[in-house]
């Protein structure tokens, strides 16, 4: 499996997806689905029962904006690693459900919190996402968003590219 | 420094002499899961990590539940991941086959867990271990991989709720009933990042089959952490189950909450979550009528022997009703075996249930008893998502397995009451 990595400097442009509250892991990826673990093959099949046209129509860069408790549910990776691969560089989510959370920046998937930016932000937007700065600001309606900032711990498997490549580094650095 | 229990197992696991809320720490883990949809994931990881061996051969366990028998080529492909990777590592737990079963039931069952441990499992209904008395979260793949390399992990120390349940039990009402209320209450992230500690004479009261229930869905309010302190009803469970060393620890008087629930049991009916939500849950008086096409009986949540029991008690000398598909899964080979000398298995088959073998199967959706479009069932299980068990058309009912029983002989949710 290949790690995405993102520097502290990444600044991401892109489409937004927008998602409500309580999406939760089997409307990211039904079960009929997790009978693999290639990533591709689960892009594939990324929000299929609930957003059909997800798949085809999501560009590399896009965002997704939701509302409270996303990813909630089963712990499956497959969810992250489907969106991840899908080509999403951000989630901006007024809550993420802890599991996900957790999955996310391992794999190198970096999540915002903002209840603002979730509930003001329509899909099809075009946003630009400061993630090291948590700045978010929309280049359709001019308006920015500041995040909650993310946690040192949660920077630093960003900035390592996720857990797996922080613990070689660790690892190496002997600690 | 006075600390609840959740607080003084992580603390101990983390060589410190206390742990708050909000706290990182980087904690031993005693036992570690992962099953055949998580599992394979987590191995790729692990081999990415650069460390050749598992912390502890002895404690990483690997259970082939969720795709087996193995439904297709691919669900085939990750259970030989498993079964290769234990071999390599020569992993004294690993389960498949004739020895597999639900891992939440199997784990337990076989002694792997006692009270005071740390356990960390890819699949988030590991908080089911809580029951006992242990610290037990469910993580992504790539966080077990993690805890194979290095046997640690880390952890932000949760707040912990403490939710007392009062007063005793009415016919028909288990312990799954007082969870459906509490998440009910606290909403599908009423609770999140946050330990819930069951406690009060309504949970001392309850047997150990249904305080797994409880603490298995506590994941279901977004909580990390499920957990009731081990006493006697504990301990007797253990005895010739396990021969690990128990360590008790209880919340102190005054340990910090973050908040505290009381809920009363007296008044508390059997409850039914309405798709498509474990917290949108009503009383059965107030269900209304809900025909039904499947009714199933088993999984993590309500797949003990006693489980089924509560469920032939019901059914026993009676038949579900006509087009209704009866679904019964014994959580582990044990409890099937067990079910079967008793004549439990005799009960469900005279009533027209298909049995099916140990494994989670259409608890997720899997396979073995899917729904199509438009189809209702009743369920026994903890999750009742769009889609869950099958088309996104398709509704799903969480109840109880006395719930469960009487609605597959009316063919609409109902309880046993309306059989008598």
């Amino acid at each position: 499996m290949q790690i995405k990595t993102m520097s502290r400097i990444d600044i991401i442009q892109g489409k937004v997806w927008k998602f409500g509250d309580n999406v939760d892991t089997d409307l990211i990826i039904p079960a009929r689905y997790i009978n693999v673990s290639e990533p591709s093959e689960l892009a594939r099949t990324c929000f299929i029962d609930i957003m059909p046209e997800f798949s085809s129509k999501v560009s590399p860069g896009d965002v997704i904006v939701a509302g409270r408790n996303f990813g909630c549910g089963s712990s499956r990776e497959h969810a992250p690693l489907a969106i991840r691969e899908s080509g999403i560089r951000v989630i901006i989510a007024e809550s993420f459900a802890r599991i996900f959370y957790r999955n996310a920046f391992n794999i190198g998937l970096p999540l915002l919190e903002s209840a603002e930016a979730a509930k003001v932000i329509t899909a099809g937007e075009r946003l630009r996402v400061d993630i090291a700065a948590g700045r978010i600001e929309s280049l359709d309606s001019g308006k920015v968003f500041a995040a909650r900032p993310i946690p040192d711990f949660m920077q630093a498997l960003i900035e390592d590219g996720g857990l797996i490549p922080h613990i070689r580094k660790r690892k190496k650095m002997g600690s | 420094m006075s600390m609840t229990i959740t607080e003084k197992i992580l603390a101990l696991h983390s060589g410190r002499e206390s742990a708050a809320p909000g706290d990182l720490v980087e904690a031993k883990v005693d036992l570690a899961l992962a099953h055949d949809v998580t599992g394979p994931i987590a191995i790729k990881m692990f081999r990415e990590t650069g460390v050749s061996r598992v912390f502890d051969r002895g404690k990483v366990v690997l259970v082939a539940d969720h795709f087996v028998p193995n439904k297709d080529i691919a669900s085939a492909e990750q259970v030989r991941i498993l079964r290769e990777f234990a071999r390599e590592q020569d992993l004294v737990h690993h389960f498949e086959g004739g020895e597999a079963g639900i891992c939440h039931v199997l784990l337990p069952e076989k002694g792997l867990v006692v009270p005071g441990q740390v356990v960390i499992g890819a699949d988030s209904h590991t908080c089911t271990y809580g029951a006992l008395g242990a610290f037990s979260t469910g993580v992504g793949s790539t966080d077990l991989a993690a805890v194979m390399a290095t046997g640690e992990i880390w952890l932000r120390v949760p707040p912990s709720i403490q939710v007392n349940c009062t007063g005793k039990r009415g016919p028909w009402v288990c312990g799954k009933d007082i969870i459906l209320n509490i998440i009910g209450t606290l909403g599908v992230d009423g609770a999140r990042y946050a330990a819930l500690e069951f406690t009060g004479d309504a949970v001392r009261e309850l047997p150990m089959y249904q305080r797994f229930s409880m603490a298995n869905m506590a994941i279901e309010a977004g909580a990390k952490n499920g957990i009731i302190e081990a006493d006697e009803t504990t301990l007797d469970w253990l005895a010739g189950r396990s021969k690990l060393k128990p360590l008790i620890l209880r919340s102190d008087p005054d340990a910090r909450y973050e908040r505290r629930l009381t809920f009363y049991v007296n008044e508390l009916e059997p409850q039914v979550a309405f798709p498509p939500s474990p917290d949108n849950v009503r009383p059965l008086s107030e269900v209304g009528t809900i025909d039904l096409d499947q009714v199933f009986i088993g999984s993590c949540t309500n797949g003990q022997i006693e489980d089924l029991r509560d469920a032939a008690s019901v059914l026993k000398g009676k038949k579900a009703a006509r087009d209704l598909r009866l679904i019964v899964i014994p959580g582990s080979p044990r409890i099937y075996r067990q079910a079967l000398e008793e004549g439990i298995i005799g009960i469900f088959l005279d009533a027209g249930a298909v049995i099916g073998p140990p494994c989670c199967g259409p608890c997720l959706g899997g396979h073995m008893g899917i729904l199509a479009a438009g189809e209702k069932a009743l369920s026994t299980t903890n999750r009742n998502f769009i889609g869950r068990m099958g088309h996104p058309m398709s509704e799903v009912y969480l109840a109880n397995p006395f719930v469960a029983a009487a609605s597959a002989v009316l063919g609409r949710i109902g309880g046993p009451g309306e059989l008598q």
